[in-house]
């Protein structure tokens, strides 16, 4: 019998949810790390055992913490991620030139194949990996050392590297992107990287086409279908068919481009789900209606999914890590809004009901599909 | 044997209850007590002071004897009753935030 095992990283905690294939019986975990923000836990898709966990506060810095067991136990692990090198300055909110500095890691990606290996996306924008389960960091600075680096700044929410894609099709390839700088790929195992934003357009920015300085949110890729990547961009839900080489807008019908997450079916590598937000001053559902929308047809045509969901008096918002899809053979989609609320809809985005309303601000979601 | 109390994250964090003790080889300074704290609870290490540097994290504060030695050098000595084990040394955060 299968199972799923959802993490969630929320302000003041993770939390574990477990349940069966059918996915209407639940148990939340009591908190772990109770007080601490953790922006983001995954488990590594070579060892579904082997989970890791980004844990931090303003008073006591950056942790990682490491389970063996499903997150039944952790461990701290190794939290010094020193930029390689003299790290050099990028641009401050004023476009004043501004030191590199280390504030917290965004994200954790385990390897595809190697459950010691692990990859972090950190604030101030840079990549580290780990190749000893997390007891220790290095970072592959050909990213932040690239010629365009002086010239990132960062987004309201810090200049943070938010998403690692580790392309299980062509050994090598990754892909990273950062707020507000933008895509990023390597065919190198993150040793050179180039800009892959050719095609995105932001009125923010002095130069609406620019090669680096898009607010990129999140972006999405199917295994199946390597070179197809979906982004939700500050504004704008863009695709790419060449691995990033140029970008469409697929926005469509939307009610709003704007928004932070996006993910893709597990078995349908054409069905996009987003979130979409008012504006970026307004950041919860459009009147009130919290809808998930979904394509399926890669994009441009979107239908809004409201079953189980509020449809009035909703002012949350779903941030970008928060987001994810089991592979069971319904997929299951999960996403964790800002008020405390996970939801599941186990027939692929037909219907939806929470799993746990009141937990803090929820950070991130993933899920892993366990048999 | 000097007596250092913990906030309680760092507590939890260390897995210990209430104080913990810790032996300081040579002149018993700031940094001599953190160094050792970190020796016998290395989940601390980056906690209280950057690992590099050494400098104090902003919402991290010291005191002892009813004294904030928080800006104070880390080489000086401490008070004699945290010496002697009278006093206990504390690392505090800072109230901050909500």
């Amino acid at each position: 019998m299968s199972s799923v095992r959802v993490l969630v990283g929320t302000r003041k905690g993770a939390f574990v949810l477990t349940s069966d294939g059918k996915r209407e019986q639940w148990d939340v975990s009591a908190p772990y790390f109770p007080g601490w923000e953790i922006y983001h836990l995954k488990g590594s898709p070579a060892d579904p055992s082997r989970l890791y966990a980004s844990q931090s506060s303003g008073w006591f810095g950056q942790l990682v913490q490491r389970s063996d067991d499903g997150g039944a136990s952790w461990q701290p692990v190794g939290n010094e991620f020193c930029y390689d090198g003299e790290p050099g300055t990028h641009q401050w909110y004023d476009g004043t030139p501004h030191p590199w500095e280390f504030a917290r890691v965004w994200h954790l990606e385990p390897s595809l194949d190697d459950p010691d290996t692990v990859y972090a996306g950190v604030e101030d924008a840079g990549l580290f990996k780990s190749t000893d389960g997390g007891q220790s960091w290095h970072e592959l600075p050909g990213l932040r050392t690239h010629k365009s680096g002086p010239s990132w700044q960062p987004g309201a929410g810090g200049m943070c590297l938010h998403t690692i894609i580790l392309d299980r099709s062509q050994p090598g390839r990754m892909f990273a992107a950062i707020s507000a700088a933008g895509a990023f790929r390597s065919d190198d195992s993150g040793v050179t990287w180039q800009p892959v934003n050719q095609g995105l357009h932001s009125e923010g920015i002095p130069d609406p086409a620019a090669e680096v300085g898009h607010c990129v949110h999140r972006i999405a890729q199917h295994p199946a279908r390597p070179d197809v990547l979906y982004m939700q961009k500050h504004w704008d839900v863009m695709r790419s068919d060449d691995a990033g080489g140029s970008w469409h807008e697929v926005s469509g019908n939307l009610p709003t481009d704007f928004g932070f997450p996006i993910d893709v079916h597990a078995h349908e590598p054409d069905t996009v789900y987003v979130v979409p937000i008012t504006s970026d001053s307004h950041h919860f559902p459009p009147g009130g209606r919290l809808r998930v929308y979904r394509s399926k047809a890669g994009g441009d045509e979107w239908e809004p999914l409201t079953t189980g969901l509020p449809q009035r008096d909703c002012y949350v918002n779903v941030l970008r890590d928060a987001m994810a899809v089991d592979s069971l053979d319904s997929c299951g989609v999960y996403f964790g809004t800002t008020g405390g609320q996970v939801y599941v809809s186990a027939d692929a985005g037909d219907s939806w009901a929470p799993i746990v309303r009141d937990l803090p601000a929820v950070l991130s979601v993933e899920v892993q599909t366990l048999s | 044997m000097i007596r250092v109390v913990l906030p309680a994250h760092l507590r939890v964090l260390a897995r210990v209850d209430g104080e913990v003790h810790v032996q300081v080889p040579g002149p018993v300074t700031q940094r001599a007590v953190l160094d050792a704290l970190e020796a016998s609870y290395p989940a601390l290490r980056g906690t209280i002071r950057d690992q590099r540097s050494g400098k104090r994290r902003a919402f991290v504060r010291f005191f002892a004897c009813q004294q904030d030695l928080s800006h104070e050098p880390p080489d000086d000595p401490l008070p004699e009753p945290v010496v002697a084990g009278t006093e206990p040394y504390l690392i505090v955060g800072a109230m901050a935030g909500g």
